[in-house]
């Protein structure tokens, strides 16, 4: 599969996930084992409503997302790929107001397993919200009938 | 001679009344529909299944997003729960009034055990250790068996009254 089929193929497959809708999630970058994936500001996934500041939970589910898209984006070419482990750092909260990006590489995949690793930023990009590493499984290609 | 017991209502209604004020503040537990169930101090989550929390629509499987953030509300609401429930159980009925600010996760590594099902999810949290600054808490996901987990997650969390003095 060619790189450019290969990203139409990942972004196909998260932009149909409901989950990722009802965030409003969009792609910014995806390309080999590379994905960058933005969330605007939304008043409902408030976690602290005294400061307005996103859950911790919304940063977790955009950088999952994010995970995933790139390792349907590596060019090992899986048919699909389910979250084995996820390990997520909170350094600091996000700014209220502001859209999060994240962008996750998948830095190594052997044939049953995928390793990635994520990070979470608002406008302000060199001081991170939150990182993430992953473990993913490797779903094989189906036999297209 | 001992104290008479209070009348049951008022225990529960006191008690109820803490629990969804900790909870009702929160506008993206709302959005995910988590509710919680109590059984004297005991609390288990109960992330009420929709469309909109799917995740793999060719299983279909729960968002493993969604699971995380399930888990996590899980374990901050029951540090929060355990602050609340020494408050007012020891008599200071002032702690109703205001907010309970909740504790804020340092980090949280999440098991996926099995794929999460279209249907409803339960959790409950275990407090290992709650010291003064952090907690370490352990949270256990599961749908049909209680003793088949989906998901597992450990996380440390800075409490309230530390995680203001940190800002």
């Amino acid at each position: 599969m060619s790189a450019d089929l290969r990203a139409k193929v990942a972004r196909q497959f998260i932009e149909a996930i409901p989950h990722a809708k009802a965030l409003g999630m969009a792609f910014v970058e995806i390309g080999d084992g590379l994905a960058e994936l933005a969330m605007p500001y939304d008043e409902r996934l408030i976690g602290d409503p005294a400061t307005g500041v996103v859950h911790g939970g919304a940063i977790s589910t955009l950088m999952d997302t994010c995970s995933g898209a790139a390792v349907m984006a590596h060019p090992a070419n899986p048919g699909s790929t389910a979250t084995l482990d996820l390990r997520i750092d909170y350094m600091r909260s996000a700014a209220p107001g502001q859209a999060l990006v994240a962008r996750a590489e998948c830095y190594h995949v052997t044939r049953t397993v995928a390793f990635v690793r994520a990070v979470a930023m608002d406008d302000d990009r060199d001081n991170p919200v939150a990182t993430a590493t992953g473990a993913f499984t490797i779903e094989p290609a189906k036999a297209k009938a | 001679m001992r104290k008479r017991p209070e009348p049951m209502q008022v225990v529960k209604e006191r008690r109820d009344r803490a629990l969804a004020t900790l909870v009702a503040g929160v506008p993206y537990i709302q959005f995910l529909n988590i509710t919680f169930d109590r059984r004297g101090d005991e609390l288990t989550s109960v992330l009420n299944f929709d469309e909109q929390i799917i995740g793999n629509p060719m299983l279909p499987a729960i968002h493993g997003g969604v699971t995380a953030a399930f888990l996590e509300t899980t374990a901050i609401i029951q540090l929060g729960w355990q602050e609340l429930w020494h408050e007012i159980e020891g008599g200071d009925a002032s702690a109703l009034e205001a907010l309970p600010s909740l504790p804020k996760t340092i980090d949280f590594t999440v098991d996926y055990l099995r794929s999460g099902l279209p249907r409803d999810a339960y959790a409950r949290a275990q407090v290992n250790r709650s010291g003064r600054r952090y907690a370490s808490v352990h949270v256990e996901a599961w749908q049909d068996n209680r003793s088949r987990l989906f998901a597992q997650a450990t996380g440390h969390f800075l409490m309230p009254s530390d995680a203001e003095l940190a800002e």
